[in-house]
């Protein structure tokens, strides 16, 4: 704007019109504020009300939500979810890179791919339809039993991998939708430059398409947190053994709740920053204001 | 440029009223002012619109001629100032603008039709939805709508299919088939081909010929001169001159509208 026209800005102050517009808004934003708390408190209210004087009320308390217990299984279920949160960040970083390759080997062009589309192809079409939980008892307990040369016997990496080998076809095909929703214009723009077909994919169409795909990403991430968890069926000391170990002293199931609380701590912050993340991007989209 | 406002607010239509005749004016601006941030878009516009009369905004890029329009339409809020439309003030924030945009239809340059629908369907949508009309009178009245525009027999092409100068005229049917009262159209020929233009401004021609009442923007100063009643020169977020198309395109006297008619061949 030219430099006058900040002028008038500074110059300018609200019309009584305007101020008594202001001020109704400011009113009703008020009164709803004031309706959605009185509203949130009742139910609340109601629930726990409902819950604390149903009949058999202390036996649950008892059962899953002793103190005690609680206080007793913690630092067991925290040293398993460090686990946890362990093989998530390697298991993660593997995943981006598998699937990464398989959906730019699945949007190769022409002839001279087709092994590999094939290839690409069959590999997430397996891998979607085969049970999470089927490909954790096959590699988990047949992987180890087979003791291959060169690869570790530990339930550990055969859990791992089969986490890996499973979500990667998810995660692929969400890069692949990623890919292909970039314009085709951006493509011959690239290559009308004289940027070769890995050059442009490289600078011009995976820029674009990550910056799309962050948001189903990340709620793949978080699908992840929880289902590392699944690795316990194996044996190994994640945060869901160690409780269910704790449980077995004394049939008390207050480690399970614990382990679930430490879960959610984890996964509940990852989903706001997606949600305000896709917030953000969703502005420029449909949504807005109106 | 330092004028400051005026200290008092700008009078309400009803205070307006007493006394005087009914006001004539269709719709009517009192000192609109519209910031984003920093960057202050309109800050003191007055304008006026007739029935049936043609309004015709003009203005370097960035001059505020399309945020005046989405204004209008409620598409925006307003810092301040007052909209009078049909004779009630629609930036009272207590005014239902769904009701109030219902009975304006706007165009816009980039067309804007609804991908995942027909032709027909895109015309039809709000009748059926908003006008609570029955689907099989929307859709002959949609088809009347289309006949109007001379795209009859594209009524279940996809947009997608059409010209852009089809699809523009699609979606001037679609602004213009409940009848709206007021009729906005923001540079509705900036995105088509030259040779495309044409036929979206001889409907715009037509239509006026017709009495629809109109606020437009636009580039294209030998189609202002033909059809315009009053043509505004918008500069730095207010109207710098206004007068018939022979005043301000034949004869401007500031130097800005001097400066930029001169700036543009036509």
């Amino acid at each position: 704007m030219p430099p006058e026209a900040g002028q008038v800005d500074t110059a300018w102050q609200p019309s009584d019109v305007q101020r008594d517009r202001d001020e109704w808004r400011r009113r009703r934003t008020l009164r709803s504020a004031a309706i959605a708390a009185g509203s949130t408190l009742l139910l609340l209210g109601a629930i726990g009300g409902a819950v604390v004087s149903s009949p058999g009320w202390e036996r649950v308390q008892e059962t899953y939500f002793s103190w005690d217990k609680a206080v007793s299984s913690f630092p067991a279920v925290l040293d398993g979810l460090w686990l946890n949160i362990r093989v998530m960040v390697v298991c993660w970083i593997l995943i981006l890179l598998l699937s990464l390759t398989v959906a730019v080997v699945r949007t190769l062009r022409g002839p001279v791919a087709f092994p590999l589309r094939l290839l690409g192809t069959a590999y997430v079409d397996v891998f979607r339809g085969l049970p999470l939980l089927l490909v954790i008892f096959l590699l988990g307990f047949g992987g180890p039993a087979l003791s291959l040369q060169g690869l570790p016997t530990s339930p550990l990496f055969w859990g791992g991998t089969a986490l890996v080998l499973s979500y990667s076809a998810y995660v692929a095909e969400v890069f692949r939708a990623g890919i292909e929703s970039v314009h085709p214009s951006q493509r011959l723009a690239g290559r009308s430059l004289g940027l070769s077909y890995g050059q442009t994919l490289r600078h011009v169409v995976l820029p674009q398409a990550w910056r799309r795909v962050i948001p189903p990403l990340m709620n793949d991430l978080v699908s992840l947190q929880k289902d590392s968890g699944l690795i316990a069926v194996l044996g190994v000391s994640d945060a869901i053994r160690k409780a269910q170990i704790e449980t077995a002293l004394d049939f008390n199931y207050t480690p399970y709740v614990v382990a679930g609380v430490l879960f959610c701590c984890l996964t509940i912050p990852m989903a706001r920053l997606t949600d305000r993340y896709a917030r953000k991007k969703g502005y420029h989209g449909a949504g807005g204001t109106l | 440029m330092n004028t400051p406002r005026r200290s008092s607010p700008p009078l309400r239509s009803s205070e307006q009223r007493r006394g005087d005749p009914v006001p004539t004016e269709l719709l009517r601006l009192d000192g609109v002012r519209k910031s984003f941030g920093d960057n202050v878009v309109l800050s003191d516009v007055d304008l006026t619109v007739e029935p049936g009369q043609c309004v015709v905004l003009i203005g370097a890029s960035g001059s505020g001629k399309s945020t005046l329009l989405r204004c209008v339409n409620l598409l925006e809020v307003v810092d301040d100032g007052v909209i009078t439309f049909d004779g009630r003030d629609i930036t009272d924030p207590r005014v239902d603008g769904d009701e109030i945009r219902s009975r304006m239809g706007m165009v816009f340059q980039a067309y804007n039709l609804f991908p995942h629908l027909d032709v027909i369907g895109n015309v039809t949508l709000a009748l059926r939805l908003v006008h609570g009309v029955k689907a099989d009178e929307a859709r002959s009245r949609g088809l009347a709508m289309l006949e109007r525009v001379g795209l009859a027999e594209k009524a279940t092409a996809r947009p997608d299919d059409l010209s852009g100068g089809q699809q523009q005229r699609v979606a001037i049917a679609r602004a213009l088939v409940a009848n709206p009262r007021l009729m906005l159209l923001d540079e509705v020929t900036s995105a088509l081909d030259p040779e495309l233009v044409g036929e979206v401004l001889d409907l715009l021609t037509e239509l006026k010929g017709e009495g629809v009442t109109m606020l437009l923007n636009t580039h294209e100063m030998g189609f202002a001169r033909d059809v315009a009643d009053r043509v505004c020169f918008l500069h730095d977020g207010r109207i710098h001159e206004q007068g018939t198309p022979d005043q301000v395109i034949g004869d401007p006297q500031q130097e800005r509208t001097r400066a930029f008619l001169s700036r543009i061949r036509y």
